[in-house]
């Protein structure tokens, strides 16, 4: 049996090239915003994992984002670690951190969550502005290296962003497989209805946190490429303001569809630098955005868009009904009420 | 010994700013089962507009005058009619998604439109110490705590002795009971949110003399209020009150005696704890309601 190709895969597969090639003859500013655009959309992804598909409301996800850039600094400066070590170490670092921090999750669900997650969120800020001996305080790490992979040095803006692509590439294909197995099942059951997961037999412990963790793991893995990308971290990036943020590109994307975070990540991250040039306005515009896209959409601008397709597909539907019922209405005087019925 | 009987008094004067600000919460909650993710805005907002007034040449008296009614239009009644009432019927987590954005929105418009600088606000109350048992205790610590007591005491009650805060009191628990039984509704729920305006409004008049004004003193003021009507019990009034002298005395004497470093922390450990053992918050009252 052959069967239909998934158009998810199809669209990733065929924005690879595009992406690879299209930002080329960019600068090296343009193509630091199209990285960081990558690397947001790797933590909204994780985040769009945890509330989008489970349905947990998380204000970790900036801090997750945090550790991960932390972990490598300190990896590749302080024990001299090769970056893809220090990847590795990261996304693991935060997987178990995840799973710690989703232990409350099992008790609290919904806004208290978000309250104990707000709450390790500010945690991890103090510690990253407190402990001098390991994080340079206030004063940050600098001199955060890229890598030099297969003895090719990827240290110019262009080989770094096509690095970031790839492995944003295969995170994203990482977590389409994910979310078509029965894991990713089970955790959309989790969602809609717990209960009726629970009396399916959906371990809904284990898949709370497993979510959680994974959401987590792909903060912690953006944060470990935003380290070398910037180059320079302090606790700033990272405040509860980040998590905020982080929570808003994932709902004004699309909260709970596959390239919401990517949309979403467009929008948070690449536009205010596009807006730049307003000079200190761009957050003032880019907030005013945001409130508008959840006022017209509440469920983000791909929402937006399937609305739109709804409607037009509705309106097709309606079109093709009005053109039939002057024969069908000639043929029974019935059928006009019958038709009406159907379409209720 | 004296010491300690200052901190108290400074705590309990931080902790009566928090409890005016996280009232805010509780009403808003009450009202409409959501969390206002702006609320310190709320109250970083009205000294600003204050100090843009007294730029702009009006006397101080006029300053405050049009602040106040300027604020309580945009942020009680426009509040409710342009942001809480278009967004409430798409549930809880878009409405909080929005007055995130709101928060961002109000907060870097008063840093654009104003000053990122922190500005001396004028006191309603003249400096001074007082001798109280041998502990030194500024004057302005004791108003705060005083005016914030008047303002909370009045308004509890209002809702429980006068005939228009039952009313409010019986919307606040039961909308479609209440409407059945002909109480103006959406009258009610305006008002409470006229109420949070105003609270706001004291606490912000309140707080800058001390703190400055700035544009970024919603943060840790929201936080600390959150923070305070959580462990309080989200739902209550009393509970809200009790969580901010609560914080208040926890954040001022960590400083002291703990670390000042890790200050905001400490009550966060408490909210954390407070949260899984008793998620209704220790005056709290389980809510009923399936989600």
């Amino acid at each position: 049996m052959i069967r239909r190709f998934d158009p998810t895969l199809l669209i990733l597969l065929v924005a690879f090239p595009i992406l690879w090639v299209l930002p080329s003859g960019l600068k090296s500013y343009g193509l630091y915003v199209v990285s960081l655009w990558l690397v947001m959309s790797i933590a909204a992804m994780g985040l769009n994992l945890t509330l989008g598909y489970a349905g947990l409301t998380s204000l970790a996800q900036g801090a997750f984002l945090g550790i991960g850039a932390y972990a490598t600094a300190i990896l590749t400066t302080k024990a001299g670690w090769p970056l893809p070590a220090a990847f590795l170490a990261s996304s693991g670092l935060s997987f178990a951190v995840g799973v710690l921090l989703g232990f409350p999750a099992l008790r609290v669900r919904h806004h208290y969550l978000a309250f104990v997650t707000l709450a390790f969120t500010v945690v991890v800020f103090l510690i990253a502005r407190n402990e001098q001996w390991l994080t340079g305080g206030v004063f940050g790490i600098a001199n955060i290296p890229r890598p030099v992979l297969f003895g090719s040095d990827l240290g110019a803006a262009l080989p770094f962003y096509r690095l970031l692509l790839c492995v944003t590439l295969v995170l994203a294909l990482a977590m389409w497989w994910l979310l078509k197995s029965p894991w990713g099942r089970a955790f959309l059951a989790l969602r809609e209805n717990p209960l009726r997961a629970a009396s399916l037999g959906v371990d809904i412990r284990a898949y709370t946190l497993l979510a959680f963790a994974i959401g987590s793991a792909y903060g912690g893995a953006a944060g470990s490429l935003y380290a070398p990308l910037v180059e320079f971290i302090d606790p700033a990036p990272f405040a509860l303001s980040a998590s905020f943020v982080l929570l808003l590109t994932v709902v004004a994307g699309g909260a709970g569809s596959f390239f919401g975070p990517f949309v979403g990540a467009f929008f948070s991250y690449m536009l205010p630098e596009l807006l730049r040039a307003t000079g200190g306005w761009y957050l003032i515009i880019y907030a005013a955005v945001v409130l508008v896209i959840v006022m017209i959409s509440p469920t983000g601008l791909l929402g937006l868009i399937e609305r739109w397709r709804d409607h037009r597909s509705q309106a097709k539907a309606a079109a093709a009904r009005a053109a039939a019922a002057p024969t069908l209405g000639t043929a029974a005087g019935g059928t006009d009420s019958l038709g009406k019925g159907a379409t209720q | 010994m004296d010491q300690f009987l200052q901190l108290v008094v400074a705590g309990l004067a931080t902790g009566a700013i928090y409890a005016l600000a996280a009232i805010g919460f509780t009403l808003v909650w009450q009202t409409s089962q959501t969390i206002n993710f702006a609320q310190g805005e709320f109250v970083m907002l009205p000294a600003i507009l204050v100090l843009v007034g007294t730029h702009a040449g009006l006397p101080v008296w006029a300053a405050f005058a049009v602040a106040s009614v300027a604020f309580v239009l945009l942020f009680g009644f426009g509040f409710k009619r342009f942001l809480v009432e278009p967004m409430q019927r798409h549930g809880v987590l878009p409405l909080a998604i929005a007055t995130m954005a709101l928060s961002v929105l109000v907060k870097e418009a008063a840093k654009n439109g104003f000053s990122a600088e922190a500005q001396p606000f004028p006191s309603l109350v003249p400096d001074g110490m007082l001798s109280v048992l041998g502990a030194a205790i500024s004057a302005r610590d004791l108003a705060i705590v005083v005016v914030a007591v008047v303002a909370i005491v009045g308004l509890q009650l209002f809702i429980t002795r006068t005939r228009t805060g039952r009313t409010m009191q019986a919307t606040a628990q039961n909308p479609t009971v209440a409407r059945i039984l002909g109480i103006p509704v959406e009258r009610m729920i305006l008002l409470t949110f006229l109420i949070n305006a105003v609270l706001a409004l004291v606490a912000s008049y309140l707080v800058s003399p001390v703190y400055l004004a700035k544009f970024s003193n919603g943060e840790s003021i929201g936080l600390a209020a959150f923070i305070a009507a959580i462990v309080g019990g989200f739902n209550q009034i009393r509970g809200a009150l009790a969580g901010g002298f609560l914080i208040g005395l926890i954040d001022n004497l960590t400083a002291a005696y703990v670390s000042s470093a890790y200050r905001t922390a400490v009550p966060l450990v408490v909210l954390v704890v407070v949260i899984l053992v008793k998620p209704e918050g220790l005056l709290g009252r389980k809510e009923e309601r399936t989600v």
